[in-house]
């Protein structure tokens, strides 16, 4: 079984550490650290989540998971199932964050002990014991210290080019399980957030390759005495489609919502379920997932992509992006992002050949003489496009940089240090990528159109639309759901007349992978 | 599992927490620094030795304190010792100081101390006495919290002069009131168990685990019991004969059925590892079967992906001998799957879909309506995208390869850019398996357009493998491979498949031996052998089509590869030169001979490999994909490993015939694709029985793989193999391929057939199985009758339609004479039989034909 548990900071230092077993030899933290940093097997660069220490010698293998930018890892000598493994430690991050109420680096550090305490009884001699937050409370005696939920740096744009991008949907709530609020008494209340993550792929012509919604009920219930829970979804609900028609796009009758597929939490009793689709449970302490479900039935996307991208002359090429917001103008997006890699043909025969397109708004800057490259993109919004910005990121070797005018500089830095380590390399033509991204707010019913104007060193090899794209979205639409899936009602049996605890729901619809072709 | 009764005040915290500050200024800013330690400079390790001593110096002030707040500075350096700790500071120099301090009745201080002894005791035995006596004492507090506490770090200290201290604690906690102590208790044995597993069984440990498994009345309880059995069991079995009937019991249809009985009552992590020991019951009958799946039916909607990951793994073990049901099972767990894969974090979705990706393999036909849930999302990490082109690749037929490929066109220009050379493989694949790819070379030819060196590097490579399948594609492709610079291919492999097609093709290439010429004259700058192997056979193939324009470049080649450091280079140009000074008629034959197109090519993975990660499923087998005897140490093998052997029992039978079989194929191993295409022109054998070879990368793992054989003679992998045989599920039986040849271009007027058909006697009636994959594959008659030819096996007349296709077949002896076999094939694909009648011109040969037809049609479908 698990034969080692530990957390890593981003920087490989070890934040928490249990041995369990004492059958994996010194080190291993840091054999698994170099081995994820420098991951260079099978052509990826992206270590698995799974994968053996030095290779085949010593047996140990490593499963990890990236929370909050930390790694959990377990290391283990038998062959156990992975899945179970990579449950656990996301349940134990999952277990610590409830305790917690934050869970980040500073917390881990500042609550260590109280972090010892529950990896004792989560895990013992490797076979995991209960990973329930409730039970643990009474083996636990630290008290949280709670690291303020302000100073969290806000994930910026920045933050969808993180490794791992798909990250778990968790409530925003950050109060912890135990700590109890400076008025002494607890608040009684619960919180309910329906979050979908939406996949979209449009063809060329705008017209729905395919499109899915990965759903999820979570919970946080802060009641006490376990009162049981009442969670009503739309009456007509359906589930499980005709096996073989899952792409079938048959409108769907009367507006039902037709599921694909669903699991619960063990908490959840379907007694009743079949008759009015109501859901019976007693809520467990902290953080959990009442129910997950797959859609694949036809729905309206909340955003319509039209992408194009022509030459525009010699070296030229103009990409035109439109996005409309298909929902109701009381909605609004948050933080849109679209981004496009384009191609940039750099090649050090163009040597001398600067030119920064002609991009008139940063034309103020100094210095591109010794630049062998070109790197020309400007940017048109329509009039009026307050508080939009516009970002490249350098995709493939993951650079950031912004096009701010005080950044402008540092932009050339950086190619031309792309450019030196290109050009040992190889001495033939070198491609980079480059990602166009632009952020900004959109409210229902608007339309949005994004002009570039790209420039190359050298000309495209005729079809340019082959090589640059997709277009990709990213967002997050609060209070909206595109499946139409509904809590009713959320009803909690009372234990006084006086019991009014509060109720929260949320609907938060986020994009998973929303693509347009070009 | 009930939380035992808080006696002790909950945490009745002395001090506000955050007032704590438990980092000196110096250690802090080492431990802030967050840098590997070996870079410290030496003052810093003297300032850390101070620091050690600082706060041994400070613990044994307080030691002895009853002073009010006392408890509160203890637990600030404790804090600081634990975090040292943490980041691998030794500070186990103040162990009798931490000692001293633990007599405490403050809880959390009690489980910080707890921990660094637990930490340190291995590593000072001696010391480690020091705190025998303060944990026995607390192993008889009134709290169960303590008692249980401390009875965990007691059997935690690993100090072998130690056990003895051991036995009454961990006894008299198997018996205690509190189930949180037993549950510790129970465990308890196991780390006993690990430090002298005499003492466990002097003391009868284990009877008395397996009387509380069935008795007690806590859930978690019951669960520790059965691990810590299994583990013991598990690891004794190979030494005695007791432990083995042990283990049988954990495995009888009386406790697997208590388990299943009270399956409700564990938590989920139990569940897990329950689930995996009944995945391995062998039941009784098929009501035994149905039982077991629709008491466990609803565990597959748990939103806990490795409950439904054992869930699936004991429906797909208990059903393999039923399978129509099995293939229900396919049906079934497809949806709760898929959601799971669209549910959890990428990490937890790439465990769920790594058994997808098995199951696809295993099944392809039964998800090919699914493939837009395999197709690649903007957001998948790249370990996931590979899984699912893999997929994408094998789900592709008739219906759906339209769609595939157009979608895997789209990732070839990709940003990603290991993904779209995956992609491009993918899209060659599929055109490698399918009968129409007129379409799909199209595409490929567009790729070579882009004009991107990775795009252009990968196509090559498909494009040779493509020609080499279908030869008649060779006008279409040529012409556009023509126009490709030898100079913009840089990559070995794609500079290796250009060099062999401009020697294959050099009469339809009108450059060829100019082409080749300037490549000769740039030997040294070669580095890859295998491009320079290529070169050597293409300038011979070339030559001896095109005799006067290659002479020069010949003659500089065969120089060139003569003078060659590498051994492999050297010889064969030295048999080229050898071979034209001998006879060039004869060289012609070896170097061009006519070749006959490649009908399947082989796997990268035996079929005996695939049934063993199969029976490992739910495990990291399926992750890595190799099964666990290849990353794994046998000790280590673990609980899961187990009912091997009692599958063995009743099926040695079976297994003794089918053994010889794995020599074969493990020699097969060692040949590479291209050095068997190359060599094996000739032989038209060669063709007919396409063994299973592997890429290079593959022989590293191939030692621990024979080394595995010869020191366990074969049970293992008999075993895997028997099991499935005797099911008829996965690939057959293959009898070693007899030393009959076929002539590949017999022929026969339906005429003679129908009269030799009536004058002949059956000379052979047997009814065979066939593979489920090879089911898979016969959704026309078509696919088998190409399938039988490319064995020299023709057909001549056929019919019929899904579950039942009739064939009549011939094949004619190659050895001159007018030798005919006569073969009436009735396939019934719902039972995956084929009756077979064999009649024979030559009845003595017979025999031997039936066994290769038995050995080609077992192939089908792989």
């Amino acid at each position: 079984m698990i034969s080692q548990f530990f957390v890593l900071s981003q920087r490989g230092d070890n934040i928490v550490f249990r041995d369990y077993r004492g059958e994996v030899p010194k080190g291993s933290a840091e054999i698994f650290f170099r081995k994820v940093k420098f991951w260079k097997e099978d052509e990826e660069e992206e270590a698995p989540p799974v994968f053996v220490g030095l290779s085949n010698v010593d047996g140990v293998n490593y499963i990890h998971v990236k929370v909050a930018g930390l790694f959990f890892v377990a290391t283990t000598r038998v062959n156990v199932s992975p899945s179970l493994v990579l449950e656990l430690l996301q349940r134990i991050a999952r277990v610590i964050k409830d305790y917690l109420g934050i869970l980040n680096e500073d917390s881990l550090r500042k609550n260590f002990v109280l972090v010892y305490e529950l990896l004792d009884e989560v895990i013992d001699f490797g076979y995991p014991q209960t990973t329930s937050t409730e039970i643990l409370k009474s083996y636990v005696f630290n008290e949280p210290i709670v690291v303020d939920a302000a100073r969290l740096p806000t994930l910026g744009p920045a933050s969808m080019f993180m490794q791992g991008a798909k990250r778990m949907p968790g409530t925003a709530v950050t109060k912890s399980v135990v700590a109890t609020e400076p008025g002494g008494r607890k608040r009684e209340e619960i919180f309910v957030d329906i979050i979908e993550k939406i996949s979209v792929t449009f063809s060329s012509s705008g017209y729905i390759l395919t499109s899915e919604i990965d759903g999820t009920i979570q919970m946080k219930s802060y009641l006490t005495g376990n009162p049981e829970i009442r969670l009503a979804l739309n009456e007509d609900l359906g589930i499980g489609k005709g096996s073989a028609s899952l792409y079938d796009y048959r409108s769907s009758a009367g507006g039902a919502v037709i599921l694909d597929d669903c699991n619960f939490h063990e908490s959840v009793r379907l007694d009743s379920f079949d008759v009015d689709r109501t859901l019976a449970l007693i809520p467990p302490d902290g953080e959990f997932a009442v129910m997950n479900y797959r859609m694949t039935q036809e729905f309206t996307p909340p955003f319509r992509v039209n992408a194009l991208i022509e030459e525009a002359g010699q070296l030229k090429a103009e990409v035109i992006i439109k996005v409309r917001a298909d929902f109701a103008t009381s909605v609004t997006a948050n933080t849109i992002t679209v981004q496009m890699p384009v191609p940039t043909y750099t090649s050090r025969r163009v040597k001398g050949a600067v030119s920064v397109g002609d991009i008139v708004k940063f034309s103020s800057l100094d210095t591109t003489e010794d630049l062998s490259c070109t790197v020309g993109v400007s940017f048109e919004l329509e009039a009026g496009a307050v508080g939009q910005t516009t970002d490249f990121k350098e995709g493939a070797k993951r650079l950031e940089w912004c096009l701010k005018k005080a950044c402008l500089s540092h932009i050339f830095h950086q190619s031309q240090r792309i450019l030196s380590g290109a050009k040992s390399v190889t001495n033939s033509f070198i491609q980079l990528y480059i990602l166009f991204q632009c952020s900004f707010k959109i409210v229902g019913g608007a339309e949005h159109t994004l002009r570039t104007k790209l420039t190359f060193s050298q000309e495209s090899h005729g079809n340019i639309a082959r090589e640059a794209g997709p277009v990709n979205l990213n967002f997050t639409i609060p209070m909206y759901n595109a499946s139409k899936l509904q809590v009713r009602y959320l009803q909690i049996a009372k234990k006084s007349p006086s019991y009014n605890p509060y109720r929260w729901v949320r609907y938060v619809t986020q994009s998973n992978s929303y693509v347009a072709r070009l | 599992m009930a939380p035992p009764p808080i006696v002790q005040q909950k945490s009745s915290s002395p001090s506000q927490p955050s007032g704590y500050v438990f980092f000196l200024p110096s250690l802090s800013v080492l431990l802030l620094n967050r840098k590997p330690l070996r870079f410290l400079i030496p003052s810093y390790c003297l300032s850390r030795k101070s620091e050690v001593s600082d706060l041994k110096l400070q613990l044994r002030q307080l030691a002895g304190s009853r002073a009010p707040g006392a408890d509160d500075s203890k637990r600030d350096l404790f804090k600081r010792v634990i975090s040292y700790m943490t980041v691998g500071i030794d500070v186990s120099a103040a162990f009798s100081e931490m000692v001293m301090c633990s007599a405490t009745s403050d809880i959390v201080l009690k489980k910080m101390c707890y921990l660094y002894v637990g930490n340190y005791a291995r590593c000072h035995p001696d010391l480690a006495l020091l705190t025998i006596n303060f944990l026995q004492k607390d192993c008889r507090d009134v709290d169960p919290m303590i008692r249980g506490l401390a009875l965990r770090s007691l059997c935690s200290l690993r100090v072998p002069n130690l056990v003895e201290y051991l036995v009454s604690p961990l006894s008299s906690g198997l018996e205690d009131g509190s189930p949180y102590v037993r549950m510790v208790a129970v465990l308890g044995v196991l780390k006993l168990y690990h430090i002298s597993a005499t003492t466990c069984f002097d003391s009868d440990f284990p009877a008395s685990l397996k009387n509380l498994m069935l008795t007690d009345s806590d859930a978690q309880v019951v669960a520790n019991c059965l691990f810590v059995l299994q583990e013991i069991w598990n690891l004794e079995a190979n030494k005695s004969e007791e432990a083995n009937r042990e283990r049988e019991t954990l495995l009888s249809k009386q406790t697997i059925y208590y388990l299943l009985n009270r399956i409700k009552e564990f938590n989920e992590w139990a569940q897990c590892l329950i689930l995996e020991l009944i995945s391995k019951y062998i039941p009784s009958d098929s009501n035994d079967i149905f039982d077991i799946m629709n008491l466990l039916e609803d565990r597959l909607q748990h939103a806990n992906g490795a409950v439904v990951l054992a869930t699936i793994k004991v429906f797909l073990h208990l059903t393999m001998s039923m399978t129509d049901v099995h293939q229900q099972v396919y049906e079934r767990l497809k949806a709760p799957l898929l959601t799971l894969v669209g549910s959890g974090s990428s990490e937890q979705s790439y465990a769920v879909l790594s058994h997808l990706h098995l199951l696809v393999m295993r099944a392809p036909m039964l998800f090919s309506s699914d493939y837009k849930h395999f197709y690649c999302q903007f957001s998948d990490p790249s370990y996931i995208k590979k899984l699912k082109l893999e997929m994408l690749t094998a789900i592709a037929n008739e219906s759906n390869t339209y769609e595939i490929v157009t979608e895997l066109c789209e990732y070839a220009g990709n940003v990603d850019v290991p993904i779209a050379r995956e992609s491009i493989r993918a899209v060659g694949k599929i055109a490698l398996q399918q009968y129409d790819v007129n379409a799909i070379v199209d595409r490929l030819l567009q790729f070579l357009e882009m004009e991107k060196d990775y795009v252009t590097a990968e196509t090559l490579v498909l494009v040779k493998d493509l020609l080499r399948k279908y030869p008649q594609w060779s006008h279409d492709c040529i012409a556009v491979v023509g126009n490709i610079s030898s100079k913009n291919v840089q990559e070995p492999k794609a500079k290796a498949a250009l060099i062999w097609m401009l020697g294959e093709y050099s009469k339809d290439m009108p450059d060829a031996p100019y082409i080749l010429e300037n490549l000769i004259e740039n030997w040294d700058d070669e580095n890859a052998a295998e491009v320079r192997l290529h070169l050597l056979t293409a300038a011979m193939k070339c030559f001896l089509k095109r005799p006067p324009e290659t002479q020069k470049a010949l003659g500089a080649a065969l120089a060139a590869g003569v003078a060659d450091s590498h051994q492999d280079v050297h010889d064969r140009a030295l048999l080229y030169y050898r071979l034209l000074q001998y006879d060039v008629s004869v060289a012609e034959r070896v170097v061009n001979p006519p070749k006959q197109a490649v009908s399947v090519f082989a796997d990268l993975q035996s079929s005996e490999v695939k049934d063993r990660i199969f029976d490992e499923f739910n495990t990291l087998s399926v992750v890595y994909q190799k099964p666990s005897y290849m990353f794994t140490d046998k000790e280590h093998r673990g609980p899961f490993e187990f009912s091997e052997e009692i599958g063995n029992l009743s099926l040695d039978q079976e297994s003794m015939d089918n053994a010889p079989r794995f020599d074969e194929s493990d020699k097969d191993l060692l040949l590479s694709t291209s050095e068997r295409e190359e060599n094996g022109g000739p032989s038209i054998n060669g063709a007919a029985t396409p063994g299973y070879s592997a890429p290079h990368d593959y022989n590293s793992s191939l030692v621990p793989l024979s080394s595995q054989t010869q020191s366990e003679p074969a049970v293992t992998s008999r075993t895997s193999f028997a099991i499935d045989d005797l099911l008829g599920l996965s690939m057959l039986a293959a009898p070693a391929p007899p030393s009959l040849k076929l002539n590949s271009k017999a022929a026969l007027d339906p005429g003679t057939f129908q009269r030799k058909w009536g004058q002949l006697g059956v000379s052979i009636s047997q009814e065979i199985p066939i593979s489920p994959q090879g089911v898979g594959s016969l959704t026309t008659p078509q696919a088998l009758i190409r399938h039988m030819q490319a064995n020299s096996i023709h057909c001549i007349a056929s019919g019929g339609q899904s579950p039942n296709f009739k064939f009549f077949l011939f094949a004619q002896k190659d050895d001159g004479s007018a030798s005919f076999f006569l073969v009436e094939c009735i396939v019934n694909t719902s039972s995956a039989k084929a009756q077979v009648k064999v009649k024979a011109d030559d009845a003595s040969a017979s025999e031997a034909f039936f066994a290769l037809f038995q050995s080609a049609l077992s192939k089908f479908g792989m």
